[in-house]
């Protein structure tokens, strides 16, 4: 039973960073109607940024905080104004194409700027080990809880009660009558990609702290997609539901069926497994909006 | 669509004729007969570069009638390629069949592959589906690291090199022309399947499913279909490489070239033959640049300088054609003959 629970704590862990990730691919969705598969690398970019400025530039915790959200912000410009703009309007494909264009272009460029090999920083996080009888629970998941707690209350009150979240849902709905209403759907695009890229550096400055920087970091993106589509693509709460059911779904499985199975390797493919399941049975996942489609 | 002035259809056959005219003809001629004596001519290097570019283009033509044609996109093309190849070589290796037997059924488990991912088709379009054969490829690639047995796991498994009688292609001149006839072949197959009434319903499909299927099209059918007909594509193409390298494993097919093979469908243009043809080309050809000038880069700025070079150009050129032409080039070349056509005077009838 004792292993049973701490399979499942440390799949928590696991859940937390999913959602943390799938938080910021829901808010792109909700606002732009994009599918950015390039999130993950936001994460990856996050964890870089954090080396850069914590050991190679040596700076207090609270400064490199601020410069990778101002960092982020331009990040979020940039790619907004360069790569998704000039695509308003084109079909899925190309927009997802792009998004994954994007992901090649900012792991080559972390490839050029830092390297290949796995680099590490401490001190960031107090290292504390919590014990639960005899179930210890790691770090990463109070860590990854509190910030995804965190983000979506601060998101969802931005979606409720501003303006620019009124704006960002109804251009979600229809941009032609978002655009007839007076409202500048470009402003709004940018401000989605801009929290999306600060959402992804926070997490993976965080994660980086955790359990160290390497472009890998980036494969967690994919792996978000099973929880993003579990929990239904435009429901930020049920990204974070699905987050924690599929890491402890993943971890515990892995932890059981890894023995029997000869090749293990399990937790690789698990939110694959959960993803197709999902599409052929549920596609609109838990809490997704179902539409009606006419001609 | 432009013709050139003074060219009639007065004959059904010459209606139907993929070659239309004379001057097409002494072309493909030319054409066919500079290709099949590049070996007299042209070094091992150029036509390993030249076989590579003849299983992409099978490969491409695959997912162009699958994704061109019927709008189902799928990202894990390369699990397909893995299956054919995987269920060449076991066929081959273990059992002991001839190339020329293991290679339609690995074409049919591809098929039978892509059938059984393509379920989720019906119900799902789009980024979901998208997923759905995302999915698909890491299943696939972790089966075969799991049936260690059969597949060899991740040691691999070496395969035989096909045999005519007692001739084995094992020089690459021959297996460049192995590669070639198949190519031409499989590009012919395409460009007739499009226009049959299959690939009219696999278009309907792709524009607007919902209308097509008012209009009577059966969207379970043709959308499997186009699962099918795409995999076998992918099939033949894996079985093709793995013969070639003589050797299969995973790592020949890693999930990054599904995506570079939807680019090159998005560099040639999507929904069209010659575009998926020129995509394949010119985007290993890009690879092959890529390959020369990494080396001459990493000693010139970093040790990591030539991997990034590679993310970093694959992702550019992508991007640049989704900003500035998106229809690819095969769109740009018409323009262009459009132009030539019209210069100075406008001088052909319209379509």
């Amino acid at each position: 039973m004792v292993f049973f629970f701490q399979l499942a704590v440390t799949g928590l862990a696991l859940g937390m960073i999913y959602a943390l990730v799938a938080i910021g691919f829901v808010i792109i969705l909700k606002c732009s109607h994009t599918f950015n598969i390039a999130q993950g690398h936001f994460v990856m970019i996050g964890g870089y940024l954090g080396f850069s400025y914590l050991v190679t530039l040596g700076l207090p915790i609270g400064i490199v905080l601020l410069l990778a959200v101002t960092t982020a912000v331009f990040m979020g410009l940039l790619i907004e104004r360069l790569a998704v703009r000039p695509l308003v309007g084109q079909p899925d494909l190309a927009v997802i194409m792009m998004t994954i264009a994007l992901a090649t272009v900012l792991e080559g460029l972390a490839t050029l700027i830092w390297g290949a090999e796995y680099k590490t920083y401490h001190g960031l996080l107090p290292t504390l080990t919590v014990k639960l009888g005899q179930i210890s629970i790691p770090p990463e998941s109070l860590i990854g809880l509190l910030v995804s707690v965190f983000c979506v209350t601060l998101l969802m009150l931005l979606f409720r009660y501003t303006k620019i979240g009124l704006a960002m849902r109804a251009t979600a709905e229809d941009l032609q009558v978002v655009q007839s209403m007076g409202i500048k759907a470009t402003t709004v695009y940018a401000v989605s990609w801009i929290i999306a890229c600060v959402v992804g550096v926070i997490g993976g400055i965080l994660l980086g702290g955790v359990s160290g920087v390497s472009i890998h970091m980036a494969e967690i993106g994919l792996k978000a997609f099973a929880v993003v589509l579990l929990g239904g693509v435009n429901s930020i709460g049920g990204a974070i539901l699905a987050g924690i059911i599929l890491g402890v779904l993943e971890n515990v499985a892995s932890g059981y069926l890894d023995p029997l199975l000869p090749g293990g390797g399990l937790a690789n493919v698990f939110p694959f497994i959960i993803m197709i399941i999902v599409l052929i049975f549920k596609p609109h996942g838990l809490f997704g909006l179902i539409r009606i489609e006419r001609i | 669509m432009s013709r050139r002035y003074g060219t009639f259809r007065e004959k059904y056959s010459q209606d139907i004729a993929v070659i239309r005219t004379g001057g097409q003809w002494i072309i493909l001629l030319l054409f066919i007969f500079f290709l099949l004596a590049c070996p007299l001519y042209c070094s091992d290097r150029v036509l390993t570069v030249m076989t590579m570019i003849g299983i992409a283009v099978i490969s491409v033509q695959g997912l162009n009638i699958l994704t061109g044609y019927c709008g189902q996109i799928s990202m894990g093309h390369v699990g397909f390629m893995a299956v054919g190849a995987y269920v060449s070589a076991i066929l081959t290796a273990k059992l002991g069949w001839s190339f020329w037997a293991a290679m339609p059924c690995a074409a049919l488990a591809a098929g039978a592959a892509g059938l059984v991912f393509g379920l989720p088709s019906l119900k799902i379009k789009g980024f979901y589906l998208i997923m759905a054969t995302i999915a698909a490829h890491f299943l696939i690639i972790w089966l075969i690291l799991q049936l260690r047995n059969v597949t060899g796991g991740a040691d691999g498994l070496a395969v035989p090199k096909p045999r005519i009688g007692s001739f084995i292609l094992s020089s690459k001149a021959s297996y460049f022309y192995l590669v070639m006839v198949m190519t031409g072949l499989f590009t012919y197959l395409a460009v007739n399947l499009v226009r049959s009434r299959t690939g009219r319903a696999f278009v309907a499909v792709r524009d607007n499913d919902l209308a097509a299927e008012v209009m009577g099209i059966n969207l379970w059918s043709y959308k499997l279909q186009a699962f099918f007909i795409g995999c076998v594509y992918a099939g033949v193409a894996g079985s093709l490489s793995v013969h070639y390298y003589g050797f299969a494993s995973v790592d020949q097919f890693p999930f990054m070239d599904s995506v570079w093979y939807i680019g090159m469908l998005i560099v040639g243009g999507m929904g069209s033959i010659p575009g998926a043809i020129l995509g394949a080309i010119s985007l290993k050809l890009l690879d092959e640049l890529v390959t020369i000038v990494g080396p001459v880069l990493s000693a010139a700025v970093a040790a990591q300088a030539a991997a990034s070079l590679a993310l970093i150009t694959r992702g550019l050129v992508i991007i640049l054609f989704l900003v500035f032409e998106p229809r690819g080039l095969e769109h740009r070349w018409g323009l262009i003959k459009a132009y030539f056509q019209l210069w100075p005077f406008s001088h052909q009838e319209s379509e």
